[in-house]
């Protein structure tokens, strides 16, 4: 009894297809199966970067139990203005984006174009800001190592700052590693994000994704979006620990 | 030959979006008004509340979930799930080392 | 009930003419392919190179130990000699043995698809193993990292002058192919599966690395990040993990063991699968109670994030949390005992046949019952004060990873290597091999508990004289080892040339995989199959082998 199937391969690969669109992989049987599986994909890499900055989150709560007095004190000297206005130009960004989605999807040309490039600027706008705060850090002292002074943490100017001891304001570089570390995290996605978004905007500008494949444009979004939820919690947790009662 | 189960392509327009953004600048305008609350206890409390309100409309509308099958949603709950089981059982150990001889 | 089905006539299988070996021709096809198949053959050369330069150290790990004095290599140069072994034996062996090398051959067939849902990042994935794999042998060969595989800091953030940055940039890399493995067969699992293929008719394969896709694409993130903070911090030096500047280096131990020990079931999940899938093959009979095989597989996933301080419990976290630990420590070992007593029932009154895979088969459920049954009493809050940090330690996961794990994996490609290449390996030569390894293995590591027990501590080169017998036994074991695992790589390459031709179903086995030609063709399927049967259905395959039609032309 035989049980060997002996088969030969197709003459032709395209011998006898169905009409389907060009964008069709070849292992998907229709193009709602490819949507969806490339939208699932994309939101299981979501969830390695929620594990990813998870850890991160970790280490601050730790931190921020063990050393509150110099994480506060810390905090404030973080610019509330700046990092409130850069959570408004994210969230602004994440509808211009979500408005590209809409474009692409209603297959609007230029409603494409004009969205990725606000989120474009509005990333750049953002990564700005970041400049200087980072820029303001180095000239305070505040960047943990060498050049770090406790001078702000002992010696506080504002009446209203309790002066730490020389050994909790030592922690305060803990506090200073993890800004930098989560908001250096957060800003290296940021940069990836712009860049592929130039990369986007120039293939929009020659045709795509205005033709009913919009899996590209729809799942780049909700890696922006992920970027904008990772600042939503980084805001409040950085910047807003016990600010001092307005008057 | 049938195609799998294949869920219906729901587009969010930009009337929603703009509810959503507007909501989303409101929270923000309310969590920096709230930092310069002495509320206590609660001060982490309401902020992290708020960072969950805003990542939650963020999650349903901008990333369309409101509209996506039962097994996009329970990716995204498991996901969080996760996170919440590391930070919580870590912490864990953490509270618990000062409980005192046993 | 079981079903007796003859083995073809092996004289009358061909080679089909076109598979997807000879699809494409050249360096360029196989280095840009886009076929999970000959994806999965790019894994399965680099990880048996791997594997013995892993094997390399631990023989050498083990020649020290023939003596009780430090005589051999200096203290530095051991501890590099089981960092090493223990880093590429974790992360560039055992991690992607199974899935990346079977699984990706075979899974798209299983659930019916052409592909995996994303062959591109399948590539992807290959390439980010060798690019963690070279930046491990850069640290290798200028001197390696002797931390142990498990980093624990503040050492090896601030007291050893070693390539950590490097050795950890390399697990970082591999990691990251990992991650985009088990997303891959997520997805496919999910949203490829042909009509008819139910959940519930998949192959248990594909619920075993269906569930250990779920801890790499949610564990492998939190090492990432982990060992990013051990580089920033090496650089830095800050203190966010050293005790003097006010950080906890338990912060590292949580953090590096949330993933370590979701690792362990990445790990062996995928070698229960092929254990399934094996012994209901040469058992002739369905996996007995396939509906609790299939939902522990899931359930050792998710009780395996709740575990991981149970690595940590003489470090230094609260006895209240130790407590919580070690109870759902004893929980997970559940879901991995019920799948024991599921394959022992599979074998009772099956047609049982002593083929190679189903030798290694047998070696593993004796053998991962000892070392599952090891970690009990490891889980154990008293006992571990006793064991951790010993020999008994070590002897336990040698015993779940090399005579479980190693050994599903042998059996896995012993048993899919006619599917993959079109030609049996030699069955006498192979069934020696088996039963060499499975001696050697038994030599080497049970005097391990022993000596562990006594209380010899593991990392250490120098021990008290009255153990040096056991140790004599454990090395003379090795040294049988060796020659178990270097048998194959003798006749499986002698067989792609001289082996006999397998046919399309040597094995009179279910499952899709086994109705195709072998090798397969690039497509795998030239219509999209529609299943209409059970997994593991032997009287559909009895009815469908009377009734089979030879097409040509």
């Amino acid at each position: 009894m035989d049980s060997q199937a002996i088969v030969t391969g197709h003459a032709d690969p395209h011998e006898g297809h169905e009409e389907h669109p060009a964008y069709l992989r070849h292992h998907f049987v229709t193009v709602e199966q490819q949507r969806e599986t490339a939208s699932f994909g994309m939101w299981l890499f979501l969830l390695t970067e929620i594990m990813f900055f998870g850890g991160l989150f970790m280490a601050y709560l730790l931190y921020r139990n063990w050393y509150y007095d110099a994480f506060v004190a810390s905090s404030n000297t973080l610019g509330i203005g700046l990092g409130t206005t850069n959570t408004g130009v994210l969230i602004l960004s994440s509808f211009t984006m979500a408005m590209g989605v809409y474009s692409a999807e209603t297959r609007n040309r230029k409603g494409l174009l004009t969205s990725l490039s606000l989120t474009i600027c509005l990333g750049l706008v953002f990564l700005g800001i970041k400049t200087i705060e980072y820029h303001d850090k180095y000239t305070e002292h505040h960047i943990p190592g060498a050049s770090f002074s406790v001078e702000d943490f002992v010696h506080p100017t504002d009446k209203r700052d309790v002066p730490l001891a020389p050994d909790m304001a030592q922690h305060a570089q803990l506090f200073f590693f993890l800004y930098f570390a989560m908001t250096g995290m957060h800003a290296l996605h940021m940069i990836i994000g712009i860049s592929i978004l130039f990369v986007l905007l120039y293939q929009a500008y020659h045709g795509a994704y205005i033709d009913g494949h919009t899996s590209t444009i729809d799942n780049f979004g909700l890696y922006w979006h992920f970027v904008d939820i990772v600042w939503i919690f980084l805001f409040p947790l950085l910047y807003l620990i016990s600010r001092h009662p307005l008057k | 030959m049938s195609a799998p189960t294949e869920h219906e392509h729901h587009i969010v327009g930009p009337k929603t979006y703009g509810l959503i953004l507007l909501a989303l600048l409101v929270l923000t305008a309310t969590t920096t008004g709230a930092a310069f609350i002495n509320m206590g206890v609660f001060s982490p409390i309401v902020a992290l509340g708020i960072a969950c309100l805003k990542a939650v409309l963020v999650i349903l509308f901008f990333m369309h979930i409101r509209y996506s099958s039962k097994v996009m949603m329970l990716t995204v709950g498991a996901g969080f799930f996760t996170f919440l089981v590391l930070i919580t059982m870590t912490l864990s150990d953490y509270i618990s080392r000062n409980w005192g001889l046993w | 009930m079981s079903t007796i089905v003859s083995l073809p006539n092996q004289e009358e299988a061909q080679l089909p003419k076109l598979s997807y070996l000879n699809s494409e021709y050249g360096l360029k096809s196989w280095l840009l392919t886009a076929d999970h198949k000959r994806i999965a053959m790019l894994y399965l050369i680099s990880i048996t190179f791997f594997f013995f330069i892993g094997g390399a150290f631990a023989g050498m790990i083990r020649l020290e130990l023939l003596t009780p004095l430090p005589d051999l290599v200096a203290s530095d140069t051991y501890n590099k000699l089981f960092t090493m072994h223990g880093i590429i034996m974790v992360f560039l062996f055992l991690v992607p043995s199974v899935p990346a090398t079977v699984g990706n051959f075979v899974i798209p067939i299983m659930v019916g698809a052409k592909d995996l849902a994303f062959p591109k990042i399948n590539l992807l994935s290959w390439y980010l193993y060798v690019a963690g794999a070279c930046f491990l042998l850069y640290a290798l060969f200028n001197g390696g990292v002797d931390t142990g595989w498990t980093f624990t800091t503040p050492l090896s953030t601030h007291y050893v002058n070693t390539h950590v940055i490097t050795g950890a940039m390399g697990v970082f890399i591999a990691g990251f192919s990992s991650i985009f493995t088990g997303l891959n067969f997520i997805v496919t699992i999910h949203r490829m599966r042909c009509p008819g293929m139910t959940w519930f008719r998949l192959p248990l394969f594909c619920w075993s690395n269906y569930a250990a896709s779920l801890l790499m694409v949610l564990g492998t993130p939190v090492l990432a990040i982990t060992l990013v903070l051990v580089m920033l911090e090496r650089a830095v030096g800050i203190g966010v993990f050293d005790p003097t500047k006010g950080g906890d280096p338990l912060l590292f131990q949580h953090l590096f063991w949330f993933y370590s020990h979701p690792a362990v079931y990445i790990m062996i999940l995928p070698g229960m699968g092929v254990i399934s899938e094996v012994i209901s093959t040469f058992s002739r009979k369905r996996v007995f109670g396939y509906t609790a095989v299939a939902f522990s597989s899931v359930a050792i996933a998710v009780f395996g994030f709740f575990v991981w301080a149970h690595h940590m419990f003489i470090m230094g976290v609260s006895n209240y949390s130790a407590l919580v630990f070690s109870l759902l420590t004893m929980l997970v070992a559940v879901p991995s005992a019920i799948k024991i007593f599921n394959w022992a029932a599979t074998l009772y009154k099956g047609s049982i046949t002593f083929e190679t895979p189903m030798l290694y088969a047998f070696g593993f459920m004796g053998l991962f019952t000892i070392g599952g049954l090891t970690g009990v009493f490891l889980g154990s809050l008293g006992m571990d004060i006793h064991l951790t940090e010993t020999y008994f330690i070590v002897a336990h996961f040698h015993f779940v990873m090399v005579g479980g794990m190693l050994m599903a994996y042998l059996s896995g490609v012993h048993f899919w290597w006619p599917k993959m290449t079109g030609r049996m390996y030699p069955e006498s030569m192979s069934q020696l091999a088996a039963v060499t390894t499975f001696i050697g293995f038994i030599l080497t590591f049970f005097p391990q508990f022993i000596v562990g027990y006594l209380g010899m501590p593991r990392r250490y080169h120098a021990y008290p004289p009255e153990f040096q017998v056991l140790n004599v036994l454990s090395t003379a074991g090795a040294t049988v080892l060796g020659i178990g695992y270097l048998l194959p790589m003798l006749y499986m390459p002698w067989s792609l040339k001289y082996g006999k031709i397998a046919g399309s179903n040597p094995w009179q086995a279910t499952g899709l995989e086994w109705q195709i030609q072998s090798p397969p063709l690039t497509e795998n399927f030239v219509d999209i199959p529609i299943m209409d049967h059970e997994a593991y259905d032997y009287d559909w395959l009895a009815h469908k082998t009377e009734h089979e039609v030879t097409t040509v032309g």
